[in-house]
């Protein structure tokens, strides 16, 4: 089981803060596809991925990274902080 | 190394002074303060700032040992809110603590410009007439690139 948590307006997008589910998905990219598939809501966060950042485990990750054992998938915005 | 991300309000003038008070052989402190900036329009009711909880420490508390060891600081502090606040609040500050100042105006310079783009907080503009997520700049990103 993972977790996945959504910030910002992917979050407002979406409808939830966060997501568990099983999944096959080996890297974010099939993760993206797999989600995108739920419903339009999720296909609407997710069409333009270079909009998008990926933490896996907290850490920021490319797209291409490998989801294998992740507990925690977040998808957000580039960040704005300071 | 102080970090503090925190819903609270904080008094920057103590802060540096504790900050300040607690050096030993430093010569120089440099702190930057961030404020809620109003519209040109003068509009904003509230910014609204989102962070990713289990992240954020652990990214501020990485940017923070990457700058102690790149230019020898003797201290730094870094101290950011999330919530609702409103125009002219502080939302954040940094401070560098460095036995001499060029080292300690780099470090925060290389703070601020990983807190901009690579620290987990969202911020949302709430005006009179709805809300909008603030968009990442372009610049903001390449700024890190100089590092």
């Amino acid at each position: 089981m993972i977790d996945i948590l959504y910030f910002a307006w992917v979050r407002e997008r979406i409808g939830e803060a966060k997501d568990q589910l099983e999944t096959e998905a080996k890297t974010v990219s099939e993760l993206v596809q797999e989600l995108s598939s739920k419903d339009a809501r999720y296909a609407a966060a997710f069409a333009d991925p270079s909009a998008l950042r990926v933490a896996v485990d907290q850490k920021l990750v490319d797209f291409d990274a490998s989801i294998i054992e992740a507990k925690e998938v977040a998808f957000f915005p580039p960040m704005t902080g300071g | 190394m102080l970090i503090r991300v925190q819903k609270e309000a904080f008094d920057f003038s103590a802060e540096v002074e504790n900050f300040t008070q607690i050096q030993r052989g430093m010569g120089a402190i440099v702190t930057f303060s961030g404020i809620v900036r109003d519209t040109p329009d003068g509009d904003l009711k509230y910014m609204e700032i989102e962070h990713y909880p289990g992240m954020t420490q652990a990214a501020l508390t990485d940017f923070a040992q990457t700058a102690l060891d790149r230019w020898s600081l003797g201290d730094a502090l870094v101290i950011h809110r999330y919530g609702s606040l409103k125009p002219n609040d502080m939302i954040m500050m940094v401070a560098t603590a460095a036995r001499h100042r060029v080292a300690a105006f780099e470090a925060a310079e290389y703070l601020m410009d990983y807190l901009k783009s690579r620290a987990p907080f969202w911020k949302k503009e709430v005006k009179q007439d709805g809300a909008i997520w603030v968009e990442a700049k372009d610049h903001d990103e390449t700024a890190l690139n100089r590092w």
